[in-house]
């Protein structure tokens, strides 16, 4: 399954908070089409990490390069062109937009007609905005979402919010694809259908995944490789099955639900 | 000799700043509203403090003690009608309705006793010059100076060993576990409303001695540049508000003793813009993240 | 097929906007409309520009901006100064006024947009306080006591101004620019991580508003005389603040609408200074407090129409292919 080529290398990296620590000396590498889990108690530092990744914050120590690039102190919509996107742990989509609106933003950086040109309504304007268009209700025919798809996001049930921001962070086309805690507040059938999708979706547009989540058994049935922080550290790496035998991981999940 | 005079003069303009200053800190440390009615409870305090002395002929201290508990009055009024029912709204919502308070209490007070100007009588406080050192010092000064330094420090007296000052750090560090370790959080918010519009009505009474004129639109101007003191310091923080009032009146009265006069409005705008691009948390502020 | 439902919907309002233009014309040069009305119609379409254009930068991008009033001044002054020192021709000046509000608005905009919510608002308010107080102190303008200018607004620049106004206003709103600007006001750290440089749509709402309150500036100080520091101090920002909130945040339309109503009440009560900005303030916080949202919310007024009939496209003069 995996082709052994690193798409994303972190050395070493780590942030501080004024006198804080958040995170220190956190090392991953994901291989290109691997699906890698990121677990932790609460508070371990797992969403930080991904702000780091995604330019939210700035590390303070070490590097993160994608493909060979190196993405420090990058502003986070030239991470997002580079190739990394992702979604919010609390749901953050456009609310007050329609769904269709809400994809369409993705493929903003891909439009080619500027501002002048959609001001004095342009050819150029017309045949860019069609583009955008289509390609968004093509992928909304995907997320099966295109019944919604002039309803106001805000409007969506829940499930359906997850599964437009999971095919809104897609539109933007990224190699790396970070889903934060995507089974939050899921019924188990729900959870079930969302694993489903990411398989599916992993499959049909060549991705790397890396997926938090704070439950440790749903990771391990769908992920290759897990990574567990505590405190700020890495403190495990490994298969599911190394990585639940784990002393160090065990310890760290005691006190929380035992999984 | 000529600057240490105008740094008297600047350290009790930036007293009065300082004062009003207090209490947008404090409402912005507790709410994250910036109260630009404010200003306008510092005129109303002015406005009392003015009624007192002229109709009924009462000394300094009395008319200050009737401007602090009639701003205290009308801050907590203002909270409950205006602020409360907006707890949860946006922030831009709580900043138009902030706006619109200042609004009707300005022309509202116009309307109920005309835009004339008032003059303080100057019998309210004796108003000697005294020598100290070649530097010629007016005891109204001394007195203004020497009461905003007792009100400052009853308020860290208040804000660091009463009960209600333990409340008051406490919502503003974290409303929802203040409210789960039993503290009153709507109470603790109208008495800090309370505190910070007594000090205003106090600055008023002050201003009105040492400047003279007031009239209803007088609080827009020292408002604004009060709140400029408060980012200055950094919002939020209660000495932050005092140094910063103490700075922005002292390079108010440096402007104006070179001669800029005019501009003495201008600057503490541009500080304002300038400290906002390259200090926004203020001097004494910490910067604090968005969390994601 | 929708382009060209709207675009029928664009050359309909077209057509109604240039009626509405004759009409007017007509009751001008017959003098049907006295001065008073004629003086009240031109306030009213200046409030629009200004309305409009303050929407899309709190409106459409979210920034919260309350020294518009400074913008207004930078384009009424230099357009003044084209005029009347320059000797230039009216277009020309209005122009200036434009550009030298949209560049003040990418001077003060690139530093302060880093800003959020209250932090860029009072930024804003200082901004505008210095562009008075400056003016007060500039001899070359007149300071305190302002300029004269000579009376050069006309209907046809009223009209012309507040039509290319909202064109492009809406043109730049119903685009992925435009998008890309609404979803920073809706939640600006997900804009980012979709690949908005957001730092540039904001300032490019900013200036692209500044201009239009720049040109808004130009037909003021052509029209009233003189033009002094006083007209554009905060109350005036709190004017066109309010067209906007009450319109409702994000509605284009709702903004126009708020304005012609709020010049009509205000023109009724200008003997009554006081008892106008009372009842402005209990407008703005019984709108606050009970419809937070204004008038339309972000809708549009021409969203109303497309539920009832099939037809696209606005109705009226003053909505133009406001597609939301």
């Amino acid at each position: 399954m995996t082709t052994r080529t690193p798409l994303l290398k972190a050395e070493h990296v780590g942030i501080q908070f004024g006198g804080l620590k958040a995170l220190s000396d956190v090392n991953m590498e994901l291989n290109k089409g691997e699906l890698v889990g990121l677990i932790g108690p609460n508070g371990a530092g797992k969403t930080t990490f991904f702000n780091l990744l995604t330019g939210v914050y700035e590390p303070t120590e070490g590097s993160i390069v994608l493909d060979n690039e190196k993405l420090n102190g990058l502003p986070p919509y030239k991470i997002t062109r580079k190739g990394i996107s992702r979604t919010f742990q609390n749901i953050r989509l456009f609310g007050e937009l329609s769904v269709l609106d809400n994809v369409k933003v993705a493929y903003h950086s891909l439009a080619r007609h500027s501002i002048l040109s959609s001001i004095f309504r342009l050819p150029s304007h017309f045949s860019g905005e069609k583009e955008i268009e289509e390609k968004a209700v093509e992928f909304l025919k995907i997320f099966k979402l295109e019944h919604v798809m002039d309803e106001k996001a805000k409007n969506l049930p829940y499930g359906q919010q997850r599964r437009l921001e999971i095919a809104r962070a897609l539109a933007a086309h990224p190699k790396l694809l970070l889903l934060d805690e995507p089974a939050a507040g899921m019924n188990p059938q729900e959870t079930k259908e969302l694993m489903s999708l990411i398989a599916f979706i992993r499959e049909k547009f060549d991705l790397t995944i890396l997926l938090i989540e704070h439950d440790m058994s749903l990771v391990m049935g769908i992920c290759e490789r897990i990574y567990v922080l505590d405190h700020g550290q890495l403190i495990a790496h490994g298969t599911p099955e190394e990585v639940r035998n784990n002393p160090k991981v065990i310890e760290a999940y005691l006190g929380e639900e035992v999984s | 000799m000529e600057l240490i005079q105008q740094l008297v003069n600047g350290i009790s303009l930036g007293s009065i700043y300082a004062l009003i200053a207090l209490g947008y800190t404090m409402v912005y440390g507790i709410v994250r509203l910036i109260n630009f009615a404010h200003g306008d409870v510092f005129m109303i305090g002015s406005f009392v403090g003015f009624y007192a002395v002229t109709s009924f002929h009462v000394g300094f201290f009395p008319a200050l003690l009737l401007a602090m508990v009639s701003c205290a009055i009308l801050g907590v009024c203002i909270e409950r009608i205006a602020y409360k029912p907006l707890r949860n709204a946006t922030r831009i919502a709580v900043l138009i309705t902030a706006i619109g308070v200042s609004l009707l209490i300005e022309y509202g007070t116009i309307y109920l006793r005309g835009a004339q100007p008032e003059a303080y009588p100057s019998t309210v406080l004796p108003d000697k010059k005294i020598e100290v050192l070649g530097v010629t010092v007016n005891s109204q000064s001394l007195l203004i100076l020497g009461v905003s330094i007792v009100l400052m420090i009853l308020l860290q007296f208040i804000v660091h060993k009463t009960k209600i000052g333990k409340a008051m750090r406490a919502v503003s560090h974290d409303a929802e576990a203040a409210r789960l370790m039993g503290i009153n959080v709507d109470n603790t918010i109208s008495a800090t409303f309370a505190i910070g519009s007594a000090l205003a009505g106090a600055a008023g009474v002050i201003f009105g001695i040492y400047y003279t004129k007031i009239d209803p639109l007088m609080g827009i101007i020292p408002g604004l540049k009060a709140f400029v003191a408060a980012v200055l310091g950094g919002i939020g923080i209660i000495p932050g508000a005092m140094v910063g009032g103490l700075m922005l009146g002292v390079i108010e009265s440096l402007v104006s003793g070179l001669g800029y006069s005019l501009w003495r409005d201008g600057v503490a705008f541009i500080i304002l813009i300038l400290i906002l691009i390259f200090r926004p948390a203020g001097l004494f502020g910490k910067n604090v993240r968005e969390k994601v | 097929m929708a382009t060209l439902k709207r675009t029928i919907g664009f050359w309909i309002s077209i057509v109604l906007a240039l009626i509405l233009f004759v009409v007017v014309q007509v009751l001008i040069s017959g003098e049907i409309l006295n001065s008073f009305y004629v003086n009240t119609l031109f306030f009213m379409v200046i409030n629009i520009i200004l309305a409009v254009s303050l929407h899309l930068i709190i409106g459409i991008t979210g920034q919260f901006s309350i020294g518009h009033a400074g913008f207004f001044a930078v384009g009424a002054y230099a357009s003044a100064i084209m005029t009347m020192k320059l000797q230039m021709p009216f277009a020309l000046a209005l122009l200036v006024g434009g550009v030298a509000a949209a560049v003040a608005g990418l001077l003060i905009g690139i530093p302060s947009l880093r800003l959020k919510g209250d932090y860029l608002a009072i930024a804003t308010l200082g901004f505008g306080e210095i562009v008075r107080i400056s003016l007060l102190n500039i001899e070359y303008v007149g300071g305190a006591s302002g300029m004269t200018v000579t009376h050069l607004t006309t209907w046809p620049w009223v009209f012309a101004c507040l039509l290319i106004t909202i064109i492009v206003i809406a043109n730049f709103t119903n685009s992925t620019h435009g998008r890309a600007c609404i979803s920073i006001r809706e939640d600006e750290i997900a804009a980012d991580s979709m690949g908005i440089n957001t730092t540039y749509y904001k300032v490019v709402a900013f200036v692209i508003g500044s201009f239009f309150a720049g040109i808004a500036g130009g037909l003021y100080a052509h029209h009233f005389y003189i033009i002094q520091p006083t007209n554009f101090g905060f109350l005036k920002s709190f004017d066109i603040l309010i067209f906007v909130v009450l319109g409702g945040l994000g509605s284009m339309s709702g903004a126009v609408i708020a304005a012609i109503l709020l010049t009509i009440v205000s023109t009724f009560l200008q003997d009554y200074p006081e008892t106008r900005m009372i009842i402005y303030s209990i407008i703005l916080i019984l709108v606050m407090l009970y419809r937070p949202k204004g008038l339309l919310g972000t809708k549009e007024v021409t969203s109303f129409f497309k539920l009832r009939r099939a037809v696209q496209g606005g109705i009226g003069n003053d909505n133009k292919n406001t597609v939301a």
